[in-house]
């Protein structure tokens, strides 16, 4: 075909990667002319700020796009693409095989920062023009480190020669529609937290965060906590389904990276409330911002650069951890220099009673941070021991779920009662007229668990998560009165309510569901047994039969499955069939799950190998039974809903910034 | 200290928590170029060496053991690391059956329900001769085990010499752990 062989040239890797470099000296100019703008109190330079964004945005998306002609059309003389790709590979996974790699995920992650940016300027037309000029400059300036990161080190434009004929074909692990868009997700998560972080680092140079401030923040935090939340129940999902360990949360370092930011990143959004409507806790929340966007860039970074010992093997290279770790000194030692530099210049708020909503909100970040915290000291103990005593010292699952797991307990209990408390002063009896049939239910679901659960952890957290879920619901029934006012006048004042409200209580309502999920997982049974063909086998109540076991051919590997019958009380209930693929070209075998579920509980099945011949003949098969385990994703996707939905809610998506801009006046410098 | 002053040392702490673990980083890479650092290095450090002390308790269906057992044995003794949640042991669990009537092994349930351990003893028929249970893997650790299956050959007098991570084949067996055993007495 001429015209794709056209573009194809015309978009040629050198194109993207001087659309790279170009980008880099854009968000360069990005950096410098706003910042010094602002510091001098002129407009003009000021004003380049959006217009720097809009095209550092559009070079960013010009050498993705370069780079996606070279990977859809196969171009093998392209590094990146020749060990990654394969003339075979179906074409979604030559697009999503893009960001499958160190080099082009740091090209996705500048792409994402690239959007964040010029979102920045779209939205944040109404900020003040110097807080807008500097924020835009801050996220100019971490833009441009990661482009020059990626043009120096982990260029995905680099050739190869001799070009090879075909390239060495992805992972099969990766050749998943979960994982295909897991990283999208996950970054723009991770990423989102920047623009909380160039406000922060803004107001500092400002010397002022107020009201207005604490109202621009929230919908970039709770946008990027949205991303952050449904990033890590997709990757939590795939490795569930995908690696067939019956597992959803391994503890592992690259699983902790995510989670860190996650837990601050709550604890911020909640904490922006206070100044938004308080005034209080300005220092704290500035910190936090910093500090959220800092556990997103080293977690991320960390692991690419092999100190962290994770099963998620990115290319290891200590050359590109050294820069890595000058470009975090960067951003992350700036901003916090700054801070002990600055902060005085920031009033603190004042005191206010413990039991209130500011009172429970600062509880909320306590606990928060504290089980941030803990997973950080379990994460970074490893490598610290090595380099500290010479120890070799692994810290697995049991110091999590022994450590982290009961702190969340308290969480549970507060979080149905926070939303109820009124600002400034409350009392403990209207909140308790509202919420003890909350109380009754968790009640029950405690004395029904504590026959139908074993353990007392998941026994508790089954009857928190009930109170959590009961919870919101009656904050959403005293808030439309329920039962108090005709049902017609409260279906009127739950439309009027508004959105945030909602979106707050269908988020924490999610969070139960996920609670529920893992509750219920820890009552998973497994079964690995060693079976011939047509042998049943009994676990949690299901008779699982082997009933034949065969060959089979995909596009690129050949398959062996098994076909299991799962009866209960003689009824059939699912067949599944759990195979194994040999893909002889990369020399892997990977394990296909076989999952049947009806949202109460999953049936999980895996091949493992076969051993003897004839009437001998035996296979390995893992079964297990997970309860719930659907709800612990549901629940992540139900706490996304109700982010988005408070995104929607008006007063924060357009009333405030330019109502806010005609009274607040620009600061004088 | 005045107030002002205490919060400016207050404001300086996350800038220096940041400083100590940056330069930690720093140590770290500089050492992974130079090779003296590695986090991915998993080997036994135990080879060559008296077993680690440890004392374990006994693991259904067998007697328990301890280090002080291990260094009183007059003949070689094979010491293997298991867990009922681990497929490489069911498939392991036929060889080691046959091996258990030439050589003596003793258990250690790795990370494992005592009532799974069991019951995985009894499925598979494994021939330990003294099972231990090691349910938080603190004894692992001292052992160096980096997965399991792993087995150690012990000689007369608690020293270890030998070890296999994964799981025992015929032909290693053949090959490499009899021809040990011979020439400790077995």
């Amino acid at each position: 075909m001429p015209g794709a062989l056209f573009l194809s040239l015309l978009l040629s890797p050198e194109l993207g990667r001087v659309a790279l470099a170009l980008a880099a000296c854009l968000a360069l100019a990005q950096f410098a002319l706003p910042l010094l703008g602002a510091q001098r109190g002129d407009p003009r330079l000021m004003a380049t700020a959006p217009a720097l964004a809009w095209g550092q945005l559009a070079c960013l998306a010009l050498a993705f796009v370069c780079l996606a002609a070279a990977a859809v059309g196969d171009d093998f003389s392209v590094r990146n693409i020749a060990e990654n790709s394969a003339v075979a590979k179906p074409l979604l996974y030559k697009l999503t095989g893009i960001w499958g790699n160190h080099e082009g995920s740091v090209l996705l992650w500048s792409l994402i920062l690239g959007i964040c940016g010029a979102a920045v300027a779209w939205f944040g037309r109404g900020l003040p023009t110097s807080l807008h000029a500097r924020v835009l400059a801050i996220l100019g300036g971490t833009a441009c480190g990661f482009e020059l990161f990626c043009l120096l080190t982990s260029n995905p434009f680099d050739r190869v020669w001799p070009a090879p004929m075909d390239g060495h074909g992805m992972n099969p692990l990766l050749q998943d529609p979960g994982l295909a868009f897991h990283p999208p997700i996950l970054y723009t998560g991770y990423v989102g937290f920047a623009v909380p972080f160039a406000f922060a680092v803004a107001a500092l140079l400002e010397g002022r965060v107020d009201a207005a401030w604490g109202r621009w923040v929230r919908p970039w935090t709770v946008a990027a906590w949205c991303f952050l939340t449904c990033g890590i129940a997709l990757g939590s999902w795939w490795s569930y389904y995908v690696l067939g360990w019956g597992g959803y949360w391994f503890w592992d370092p690259v699983e902790n990276a995510s989670l860190l930011p996650w837990l601050t990143g709550t604890a911020l959004l909640h904490s922006a409330i206070v100044v938004e409507k308080r005034e209080s806790l300005k220092i704290w929340t500035v910190l936090l911002a910093i500090g959220t966007f800092s556990l997103s860039l080293s977690g991320t970074f960390l692991v690419r650069s092999g100190i962290l010992n994770s099963v998620h093997a990115f290319a290891n290279d200590p050359t590109r951890g050294v820069f890595i770790l000058g470009l975090l000194g960067l951003v992350i030692g700036g901003a916090l220099l700054l801070f002990a530099l600055r902060v005085h210049t920031l009033t603190a708020g004042g005191l206010f009673a413990p039991l209130s909503r500011e009172g429970a909100l600062v509880l909320n970040n306590i606990l928060l941070c504290a089980i941030c915290a803990v997973v950080l000291t379990g994460t970074l103990y490893p490598p610290f021991a090595s380099l500290l005593f010479g120890q070799a010292i692994s810290v697995g699952k049991p110091f999590f779920d022994a450590t982290a797991v009961p702190m969340a307990l308290p969480i549970f209990a507060a979080m149905a009662i926070g939303p109820m408390l009124p600002w400034k002063r409350a009392r403990l009896a209207p909140v308790i007229s509202r919420l003890w049939w909350a109380a009754v239910l968790a009640a029950l679901a405690w004395g029904w668990s504590a026959f139908g659960i074993k353990g007392l952890l998941p026994i508790l957290a089954f009857g928190f998560a009930v109170w959590v879920i009961a919870g919101a619901a009656a904050d959403l029934a005293s808030r439309t009165q329920l039962f108090r006012i005709p049902v017609r006048d409260s279906l009127r004042r739950a439309r009027m309510l508004p959105r945030a409200a909602l979106g707050a209580a269908i988020a924490h309502a999610g969070v139960g569901v996920t609670v529920i999920g893992l509750a219920g997982m820890s009552q998973a049974e497994h079964a690995i047994v060693s079976v011939h063909t047509g042998e049943s086998v009994a676990l949690a109540g299901y008779r699982w039969t082997l009933t034949g076991l065969a060959d089979a051919r995909g596009p690129n590997y050949t398959a062996r499955v098994a076909t299991i019958a799962v009866t209960r009380d003689g009824r059939p209930i699912a067949v599944l069939h759990p195979s194994r693929r040999d893909f002889a070209s990369q020399g892997q075998v990977t394990s296909e799950v076989a999952i049947h579920t009806n949202l109460v509980t999953d049936l999980y099945a895996v091949l493992g190998d076969e051993h003897g011949s004839g009437a001998g003949h035996t296979a390995v098969l893992r079964l297990h039974d997970n309860v719930l385990a659907p709800w612990m994703w549901l629940g992540a996707l139900v706490m996304a809903i109700g982010g988005g939905l408070s995104l929607s809610d008006r007063r924060i998506r357009v009333g405030a910034p330019t109502r806010a801009r005609h009274r607040l006046p620009v600061p004088a410098e | 200290m005045t107030a002002l002053a205490r919060r400016r040392v207050l404001a300086l702490l996350p800038f220096g928590a940041a400083l100590a673990a940056g330069g930690g980083f720093w140590a770290m890479l500089s050492g992974m170029r130079h090779g003296s650092f590695d986090p991915h290095d998993i080997h036994a450090p135990v080879l060559d060496r008296t077993v680690p002390a440890f004392d374990l308790p006994a693991q259904a269906p067998g007697t328990g053991f301890s280090s002080a057992d291990l260094r009183a044995i007059t003949r070689p003794v094979l010491v293997n690391f298991f867990a009922s949640w681990c497929i490489p042991c069911v498939q392991e669990a036929p060889v080691l059956a046959e091996l258990g009537r030439k050589l003596p092994i003793w258990g250690i349930a790795y990370k494992d329900q005592p009532d799974n351990a069991a019951g995985f003893v009894a499925r598979t028929g494994a021939p330990y001769a003294r099972i231990a249970a090691d349910r938080p893997g603190l004894a692992a650790i001292d052992w160096g085990v980096s997965g399991v299956p792993e087995s150690f050959l012990i000689r007369p007098g608690g020293r270890i010499a030998w070890h296999l991570a994964g799981g025992l084949t015929q032909p290693v067996i053949d090959t490499e752990l009899m021809p040990l055993v011979a020439r400790f007495g077995g």
